[in-house]
């Protein structure tokens, strides 16, 4: 899951954002912060590891993570998403819980 | 993991109003992700999955996503689910269930089904609180913790809802918190896939209601306490009794074979009609 630094994207969408600051307080390298209006602000984009907490913590769905070099992939069809076997899916569980 | 963002957006009934009715920093927003994301993982049609969900902050979640879905009586939800599944059996039924709904007005139903297992999952999202109607005490807010009916502290004993539903026969028991949603996705899918009547447990903070009163200042606070004190079920006996007391545990505590009720249903019909 985990990938290089400067390797990703992050996009953070502000209309559906409440700015409960979930994502600034939990993100390993300090890539988001909050301002004082409640604003969630993408600081440090090249410090991204691609965890992917953000995106999967976020309450409101308001945030992507996305590889570099792809363009914003706002118009993806559900066939590309391949569903994950039950193994993939215990992987991902262990090494959550580490 | 770059495409789950637009994976729920997909799933989402944008006609809608969005962002959604929550708190900012509510759980459930969380629970509504993982559940859309393991219903996809486990390949499922839209068509075949019903969600029922009874009265309360949880009793929003299925109006944002696109399955069929159903909003009913305060505590009644669970005996919804039951009549859909025995009249369709083809069907997964997902309860989505606050504590108070599951636990106070409808611990009856929820007994009963565990006892029945009937082929169900039930997430009940616990906050430890009445949320909505203004931050009563419930049945799970925990002993010497403050609402607004309990200015003093909490006298009462809290319910265990894990350990209620396994003592009444639930084939499938988990407990996880919104803080771990990859562990989430799974013990849900797991749930619904394992036959029998399944019960996860999610704890969900409220820190609207729950939060501000018993010294959490931010939802980020209450998130953080949630990461300290949850703890797998292998550390967790491991523990000495004092910080098992401030500890939860979490993970699967009970996994049985079982045959679901709707499937009993079903050998008994073929063979009082002589099909066997």
């Amino acid at each position: 899951m985990a990938s290089k630094r400067g390797e990703s994207r992050v996009k953070v969408f502000r209309d559906w954002c409440k700015g409960c600051g979930i994502c600034a307080a939990f993100c390993p390298g300090k890539v988001l912060s909050v301002d004082k209006q409640g604003n969630v602000r993408v600081d440090h984009e090249d410090e991204c590891i691609n965890c992917g907490f953000c995106e999967i913590h976020c309450p409101d769905f308001a945030i992507m993570v996305y590889p570099r070099e792809e363009r914003p992939p706002f118009e993806a069809n559900i066939e590309d998403v391949a569903p994950a076997t039950r193994e993939e899916l215990h992987k991902t569980r262990n090494s959550n819980s580490k | 993991m770059a495409k789950v963002t637009q994976l729920i957006h997909k799933y989402l009934r944008h006609s809608k109003r969005f962002p959604h009715v929550f708190c900012p920093g509510c759980g459930h927003g969380i629970v509504l992700g993982s559940l859309v994301r393991s219903i996809h993982y486990m390949g499922l049609a839209k068509d075949d999955v019903v969600l029922v969900a009874g009265i309360g902050c949880s009793g929003r979640i299925p109006v944002y996503v696109d399955f069929n879905t159903i909003h009913t009586t305060h505590g009644r939800a669970l005996t919804f689910a039951t009549g859909i599944k025995l009249a369709n059996p083809r069907l997964k039924v997902i309860v989505i269930m606050g504590d108070g709904d599951a636990l106070s007005i409808g611990g009856n139903h929820l007994i009963h089904a565990a006892r029945r297992n009937i082929g169900v999952t039930a997430l009940v999202l616990n906050n430890h609180i009445y949320g909505m109607t203004g931050g009563q005490s419930s049945c799970t807010t925990p002993t010497g913790s403050f609402s607004t009916t309990s200015p003093f502290g909490q006298l009462e004993d809290e319910f265990d809802i894990s350990r209620v539903t396994k003592v009444c026969g639930a084939s499938f028991v988990a407990r996880t918190t919104v803080m771990q949603a990859a562990a989430m996705d799974s013990m849900i899918s797991e749930a619904v896939m394992h036959p029998g009547f399944g019960m996860v447990e999610i704890l969900s903070p409220c820190h609207t209601q729950y939060g501000r009163k018993n010294n959490f200042k931010t939802c980020v606070d209450m998130y953080k306490w949630l990461q300290k004190s949850s703890t797998p079920m292998e550390k967790y006996r491991e523990l000495p009794p004092e910080k098992q007391e401030k500890a939860i545990a979490t993970g699967i505590f009970e996994k049985k074979d079982c045959t679901g009720l709707e499937e009993k249903y079903a050998r008994m019909r073929k063979s009082l009609r002589g099909e066997n």
